[in-house]
């Protein structure tokens, strides 16, 4: 095969396991995202908090082997607060995210193929039309690059990762 | 393997199996977990439908292309992942309506998937601002300690719970 299919296969194939993975947690429900964002049901923060404390520590130590290399997402304050809150926004409105939702669909909701597909579908297009306008203006503002937590407090990132899953465990002894 | 059929398994276990996965990826395809890009390129691709090579023109569409790539796979297994988590635990059933929102605001499909698609719009868009979702930014660009992961995840729950505060007067 060629890698570029190769790669499409494997996509596939971790797609799969993603799936089955977020249908047995139960965050491919309505009932359960929404009971996370009244506060109600943390089954959402307890998946995510645990997926982010075992990944970090894996990839860190990967990268530190020098089998991996990261892709940092550089960001401003105009994209990621004012895109944040407009996801949140369609987050509670939907009650699935753009991977709870395929879950979902997968799961046999309708509402999720029906209403919430099509409306990412025309939400994300509606964002590429208006791109060019708000590409060098508010996406900008305040920006700050691909930096990450120990470039920003200038430290050794086992001095953020040792700390950071720390208080993540602790919050889901609280929670 | 009675295990595979369970209907549920533990938030922590399926917490820490999608920190493997997440491994797993960046070691074998040099790819972070997302979701949203693909959202972006399928409506580009229906674009194209209407109007052909003139998609190509929009600077967003030169940037992130319209075409089927390693993420968009992810996306289409996530489905059928799904499928078979929930057909083999018993759990498969088709709904117009979920049961939260049943008691909330009623039994009409249409008012349903009308918000549905209101919230998917914003999702949506707002998803291609922040430049990820609950997955890109939520889990894959937390771990790796990004700054922009962190706010926009903070502020996807932010928005969220406020947005979810307004929706049903009241939490809990």
């Amino acid at each position: 095969m060629k890698s570029n299919t190769k790669q499409l296969v494997w996509g596939l194939i971790f797609g799969i396991v993603f799936g089955f993975l977020l249908q047995k947690g139960g965050v491919t429900s309505y009932d359960v995202i929404v009971g996370q964002l009244r506060l109600t049901d943390f089954t959402v923060l307890r998946v995510i908090l645990t997926a982010i404390v075992v990944g970090m520590i894996g990839i860190h130590l990967m990268r530190e082997f020098g089998w991996v290399q990261f892709s940092v997402k550089p960001g401003s304050l105009g994209k990621n607060v004012i895109g944040g809150l407009l996801f949140g926004v369609g987050f509670a409105l939907l009650g699935y995210c753009p991977g709870t939702i395929a879950g979902a669909i997968g799961n046999g909701q309708v509402d999720a193929l029906v209403g919430g597909l099509s409306g990412i579908l025309l939400g994300s297009w509606l964002l590429a039309v208006i791109y060019p306008k708000i590409r060098s203006t508010i996406l900008q503002k305040g920006d700050f690059g691909d930096l990450t937590l120990p470039g920003l407090l200038k430290v050794n990132q086992w001095v953020v990762i040792i700390p950071l899953a720390a208080v993540l465990v602790g919050v889901m002894l609280v929670f | 393997m009675s295990w595979l059929t369970e209907t549920r398994w533990s938030p922590y276990v399926v917490g820490a199996a999608i920190g493997v996965l997440s491994w797993l990826t960046l070691l074998i395809s040099n790819k972070a977990i997302g979701c949203s890009t693909t959202f972006a390129r399928g409506s580009g691709m229906l674009e194209k439908v209407f109007r052909g090579k003139k998609v190509e023109e929009r600077p967003y569409f030169q940037e992130t292309q319209p075409k089927v790539d390693w993420q968009f796979m992810l996306v289409i297994g996530i489905v059928i992942g799904a499928f078979i988590s929930a057909l083999i635990s018993n759990s498969f059933r088709l709904q117009v309506v979920p049961d939260g929102w049943y008691a909330a605001f009623g039994s009409s499909r249409v008012l349903r998937i009308a918000v549905g698609f209101a919230g998917g719009i914003f999702l949506g868009f707002g998803s291609r601002w922040a430049d990820g979702c609950t997955s890109g930014h939520g889990i894959s660009g937390t771990m790796q300690l990004a700054v922009s992961s962190w706010i926009s995840a903070i502020f996807f729950f932010i928005g969220g719970i406020l947005t979810a505060l307004f929706l049903f007067g009241g939490l809990g």
